[in-house]
Parts: structure tokens; C-alpha cells; sequence
């Protein structure tokens, strides 16, 4: 049965069901509705079951952050960037890492560049471990988050190893990352690789050919290219519909160059196929943790002899001029050249990316953070027109909103 | 191969560099490649034009990001800055235009629907006013809000805070309180580049 014929007899289902003197229906969903995933609100105007328009209210997580950025000093801005998008909150900090990076030219060491790769790839599993199975949730099924959230938890653990908190790690710094990893923890990451794909692999036989899954998923929000460029899509939304868009490919950093992995795209840019696509970017996130830590050279993790970075415990214990840097960088701070850069990670949910305007001082004179969720559920009204209520909230699944990064 | 991608993007922002000035003259004021970034300053008035031609011809077909920087001190008070990316070329550009206090600039709705919200953004952080934009209402800050929190001007925290009033059983909205007094700490060293021999600090920084 081709789409056309769904498609008119839907159509003249409607008209029939039209009369004389019936008026649209508006309802609020939302801020506070399990399908939201966090603080959205939704005012929808229905035709029976079917939605004409979608009005997404936003804001209501909004805690100001590009203002607070502008009030604290380089080193103090990067825990703000953990609260954006708490789901996978390393990858957010990397942007603004390599805004100043691009800005002082420092250079950061190659083991830093491994260890910031291994953890741009755990928070991409994070984030899409929360990510599809809850958008299975969203359409009724309550297995898949408890079994996503068990290999969730356990990455938490590595994050909490590495930096001492489970989820908003202030890891990545200007230059490197704050610490060296324990000595046990890159073996623990690499033996928790493989069974990983066997979670992955039982995860999709709960959902991939899941009758109800499909149902509720297939041909919903199909996003053809003129959508991805109208919209500014980026990340998952675009390769979804066969593009293989990937900055880690395309604008390589740190060391993605030398990483050996492939870029899944989907076909038919709809809500099925950008589960898929999540589920095959967790396999080559494994993919490229194995290389790091196969590849992961020893050395330092913060550029040395650098007033970017603290001087190292015992030398403080020795020598003044060290003493007196460490008090410099913690209190005022360094300093970064006037001028204005982009910087762009591809973050799980796609483009992240900071402009940063430096005027010179300790301080970063504007930041604005270009969040992909928010360019991604403006296209919710776009989207989610003419489909049926209860496919909305598959779309929000499928969209991967996370509301710190949309609300900043 | 990381060197090689950065050479192919500089070599292909420098030919664009080279055609834009031509192509517009006095519409353009500014034009330059810093830090590997193409940096494009347009006349307000023009802004379509340079943005529709960025668009259609050169193929910067994605619409990254709109915001505004605030120069209190500046004549023409706001930057609006436009990020474009070109995802078959691989290539970025910043577009910028000044806008004074109150005034406004044209829209890029209809060149790019997604514009729709970071121009409300921009307008309801800044201020800035857009021109033909279909629906220009606050986005983040608060239903019924007053003022443009990302302005220089405006306090860190703010005029009105919220809190549950447990005797009306509902939201109420109260004048900021503080605490304590707000501190701003400036740790800028005031004696710098005043001392005798700070001169020879940047030389030798200079050499480094």
C-alpha cells in the first residue's frame, strides 16, 4: 500500500468528520508531563485527534547562564556548561574548552586529547542510552529504561572515578583536563566495552522489531533535506535522513583524525530510523573507546610551564613563584586575548557550539551557547502539523531534548 | 588530516574573501579571516542582501545561530551576529551588523524559517527589534518580564524574585532582596603594565 493512499483517505477522513459550526480545540500539555522530558509546554491546537498547530513554550528552565558566564572568569565558567545539557555534561564542557583553546592557542597535551575523546564518547553513550530508551517509554514500553539505566549507571561510576562526581564533572579545563585517570580505571572502561554490545544488542531486541515500537515510530516526522537546512538540524536529526554530516569527521578536533569509526546514517528521516542511527553511534562510541585506550599515550594532561594551568601539588611545596601562580590563576584568573571565536563539538544531540567575545580580561566578555535542542524543538510546530496527538510526544522522544541546554 | 581539513576551509573562505568585496562594495564595511574564521561586516540595511547571496550562492545553506553582543559605550549600541554553515563546502561564516539602541534590523525568516526563534532570543535578551519577523514575543524569560536580562546595564540578579506565598497559596512577585550585598569582585591586578620593568615582561613574553 503506498503513502498516498494512506494519505487521502486520512484526509477525507477529516473532511468528513468536519461540520458546519465545530471549532478547533486547544489544550495545554505540559510543563509538567512525564512525555515532556523536563519543563516544556505545549499548547495545541486539535482538529479531533489530529494537531493544526503547535506552540512550544520554553524558558522555564532558564537560569540565565550566558549572563552568569559574563560575571565569573574563565576557569569558574566551565561548571555552568555541566547544567546544560546534564545528560552527557563533559561534551558540553569540550565546546568551551576549545573556544579558549582557539583563542589563547594553547596547546593541549595528546594524552589530554585521548582522555577528552574517551569521555566525549561515555557521554555520547549516556546520553543515548537515556535517549532511546525513554523515547521507547514515550510510546508505552517500561522495560527499556530500567536495562538502559543499569550500563548508565555504571558509566556515571567511571565519570565519578575520573573527576569525583558522577555527573557534573568540571573534568575538562583549558588545556587539558584537571586530572590524570587512576591507574585501574582505563583497564575498568575497556572491560566494560564488550559487554556493553551485548546490552546494546539485548536492549534492541526488546524495541528494534517491536510491533508496537514500529507502529508508533515509522514514517512519524519524516525530516527531508530542505527541512535540515530550513531548520538549521544538525547531529542525529540530519543523519537520520542519509546525510552524513558528523563535525568529528568533517571538522575533525582533538584527535577524532585518528580514530577509526564509521558515521551510521539513516534513510527514510523518520523517528525509527534515528533510534537506529543512536543505536549504531553507542557501537562505534564503543568502537573509538577501544582506540583511545589501546592508543593512549602516557604524559602529561595540562600543558606544563603554562600560567594556563596549575603548577603540580609538590612543586607549590618548594617554590614560591608556584605558590604565587597557583593563588593568580584560582583567584584572578588568566587572561585571554581580545577576539571573538566559534567553537563547535558534535555533541550527542548535535552542533554545540559557543561564541565566545573576549575583551581581554579574566572574564569572557558575551558567551552565547548555540544549543541543538533549541534549533531542534522549534521545528516541533514544522514537524509535528498534521499528525496525531499522541505521535507528538514520539517526536518529542525522537527530537532528544534536553531542556537545561534549550532553556540555558 | 586535521591540517589539511583547516587548509582546504581557509583556501575556500579566501576566495570568498576575495569576491565578496567586489560583489557589494560599500555594503560591506569590514572584511577579514582571524582566527581561521571568515568574519563578515555588513551595513544593517543591507543585511539581506549579503545574507540571501551568502545563502543562495555561496551555499551557506544552514543557519547555525543568531545573537547580538551589547557595546553600551558604542554609537550603534548592538552587534547581531549570524552564524552560517555550509555543509557541502564545510565552511563557516559570522556575519555582523550594527544596530544603535531601539532600532531595528531586518529578519531572516524568510530566508531561513529557524531563524524564527533565535531572532526572538535576540530580541527578547537584547532588545533588538526585528523587522518582518511573523511573531516576535519573549522566549525564555518569564510571561509578562520587563527588560533585556543580557544587556550590560542589567543587574546579575536581576529586579523581581519569585517565591510560593504559603498564606495566598500562590506565586508572588516581590522586589529583589538581598542577603548581602551583591559583590562583584575585580580581580584585575590595578598595578599592571605601571610598575618600572613591566615593559621588559612583554618583551620576553613576545619572544616566547
Amino acid at each position: 500500500m503506498s503513502s498516498e493512499i494512506i494519505d487521502k483517505t486520512f484526509d477525507e477522513a477529516i473532511e468528513a468528520a468536519k461540520e458546519p459550526g465545530k471549532r478547533n480545540f486547544n489544550i495545554n500539555f505540559g510543563p509538567q508531563h512525564p512525555a515532556a522530558h523536563g519543563v516544556l509546554r505545549l499548547v495545541l491546537e486539535l482538529d479531533g485527534e489530529v494537531v493544526e498547530r503547535v506552540d512550544p513554550h520554553i524558558g522555564l528552565l532558564h537560569r540565565g547562564t550566558e549572563k552568569l558566564l559574563e560575571y565569573k572568569t574563565y576557569l569558574q565558567g566551565t561548571p555552568y556548561f555541566d547544567r546544560l545539557d546534564y545528560v552527557a555534561p563533559m561534551n558540553q564542557e569540550h565546546a568551551f574548552c576549545l573556544a579558549i583553546e582557539k583563542l589563547t592557542g594553547i596547546e593541549v597535551p595528546r594524552r589530554a586529547q585521548f582522555i577528552r575523546v574517551l569521555f566525549s564518547e561515555i557521554g555520547r553513550i549516556l546520553n543515548h542510552l537515556l535517549n532511546v530508551t525513554t523515547q521507547a517509554m514515550d510510546v508505552g514500553a517500561l522495560t527499556p529504561p530500567l536495562w538502559g539505566f543499569e550500563p548508565r549507571e555504571q558509566l556515571m561510576i567511571f565519570y565519578e572515578r575520573a573527576c569525583g562526581a558522577r555527573m557534573h564533572a568540571n573534568y575538562f579545563r583549558p588545556g587539558g583536563v584537571h586530572q590524570d585517570l587512576p591507574e585501574q580505571l582505563l583497564q575498568d572502561i575497556y572491560d566494560w566495552c564488550d559487554p556493553f554490545l551485548v546490552a546494546c544488542d539485548e536492549i534492541e531486541t526488546l524495541i528494534t522489531d517491536n510491533r508496537i515500537f514500529k507502529q508508533r515510530n515509522v514514517d512519524i516526522g519524516v525530516v527531508d533535506t530542505q527541512t535540515i537546512l530550513d531548520w538549521g538540524f544538525t547531529g542525529v536529526m540530519v543523519r537520520g535522513s542519509g546525510i552524513p554530516w558528523d563535525l568529528r569527521k568533517s571538522q575533525p578536533y582533538e584527535v577524532y583524525d585518528e580514530m577509526d569509526f564509521e558515521v551510521p546514517v539513516g534513510k527514510n528521516g523518520d523517528c525509527y530510523d534515528r533510534y537506529l542511527c543512536r543505536m549504531d553511534e553507542m557501537r562505534e562510541s564503543v568502537k573509538i573507546m577501544k582506540q583511545c585506550i589501546e592508543k593512549m599515550p602516557q604524559g602529561p594532561v595540562l600543558p606544563e610551564n603554562s600560567k594556563f594551568a596549575p603548577p603540580r601539588r609538590a612543586e607549590m611545596k618548594q617554590s614560591m613563584e608556584a605558590l604565587i601562580h597557583h593563588f593568580k590563576l584560582y583567584t584572578e584568573g588568566f587572561k585571554v586575548p581580545a577576539g571573538e571565536v566559534y567553537a563547535a563539538v558534535e555533541a550527542p544531540k548535535g552542533e554545540f557550539g559557543v561564541y565566545l567575545v573576549a575583551d581581554g580580561t579574566n572574564r569572557p566578555y558575551k558567551v552565547k551557547i548555540r544549543a541543538p535542542g533549541f534549533a531542534h524543538l522549534q521545528a516541533l510546530e514544522h514537524l509535528g502539523r498534521h499528525h496525531l496527538l499522541a505521535d507528538i510526544s514520539a517526536l518529542i522522544g525522537s527530537l532528544d531534548i534536553v531542556f537545561g541546554e534549550v532553556d540555558r | 588530516m586535521k591540517q589539511q581539513v583547516i587548509n582546504a576551509q581557509l583556501e575556500k573562505l579566501e576566495a570568498i574573501l576575495g569576491r565578496m568585496p567586489e560583489k557589494f562594495g560599500n555594503s560591506i564595511t569590514h572584511i577579514e579571516i582571524r582566527n581561521q574564521e571568515l568574519s563578515i561586516l555588513a551595513q544593517a540595511s543591507k543585511i539581506i542582501d549579503v545574507l540571501s547571496y551568502l545563502q543562495k550562492i555561496e551555499g551557506f545553506s544552514t543557519l547555525i545561530d543568531i545573537t547580538a553582543v551589547d557595546f553600551p559605550e558604542s554609537p550603534e549600541r548592538f552587534a547581531v551576529v549570524y552564524h552560517l554553515l555550509s555543509m557541502n563546502n564545510n565552511i563557516r561564516v559570522r556575519v555582523k551588523a550594527f544596530v544603535p539602541d531601539g532600532g531595528s534590523i531586518a529578519s531572516v525568516v524568510a530566508l531561513w524559517p529557524g531563524a524564527n526563534w533565535f531572532e526572538r532570543e535576540a530580541f527578547d535578551m537584547y532588545g533588538v527589534l526585528f523587522e518582518g519577523h511573523p511573531d516576535l514575543r519573549r522566549i525564555l524569560t518569564d510571561y509578562g518580564f520587563e527588560g533585556h536580562p543580557l544587556r550590560k546595564d542589567f543587574p546579575l540578579t536581576g529586579y523581581q524574585e519569585v517565591r510560593y506565598d504559603e498564606e495566598q497559596k500562590r506565586i508572588v512577585y516581590e522586589p529583589v532582596k538581598l542577603v548581602q550585598e551583591f559583590r562583584n569582585f575585580d580581580f584585575l591586578s590595578p598595578w599592571e603594565g605601571m610598575l618600572p620593568g613591566d615593559e621588559k615582561a612583554k618583551t620576553s613574553e613576545g619572544a616566547k
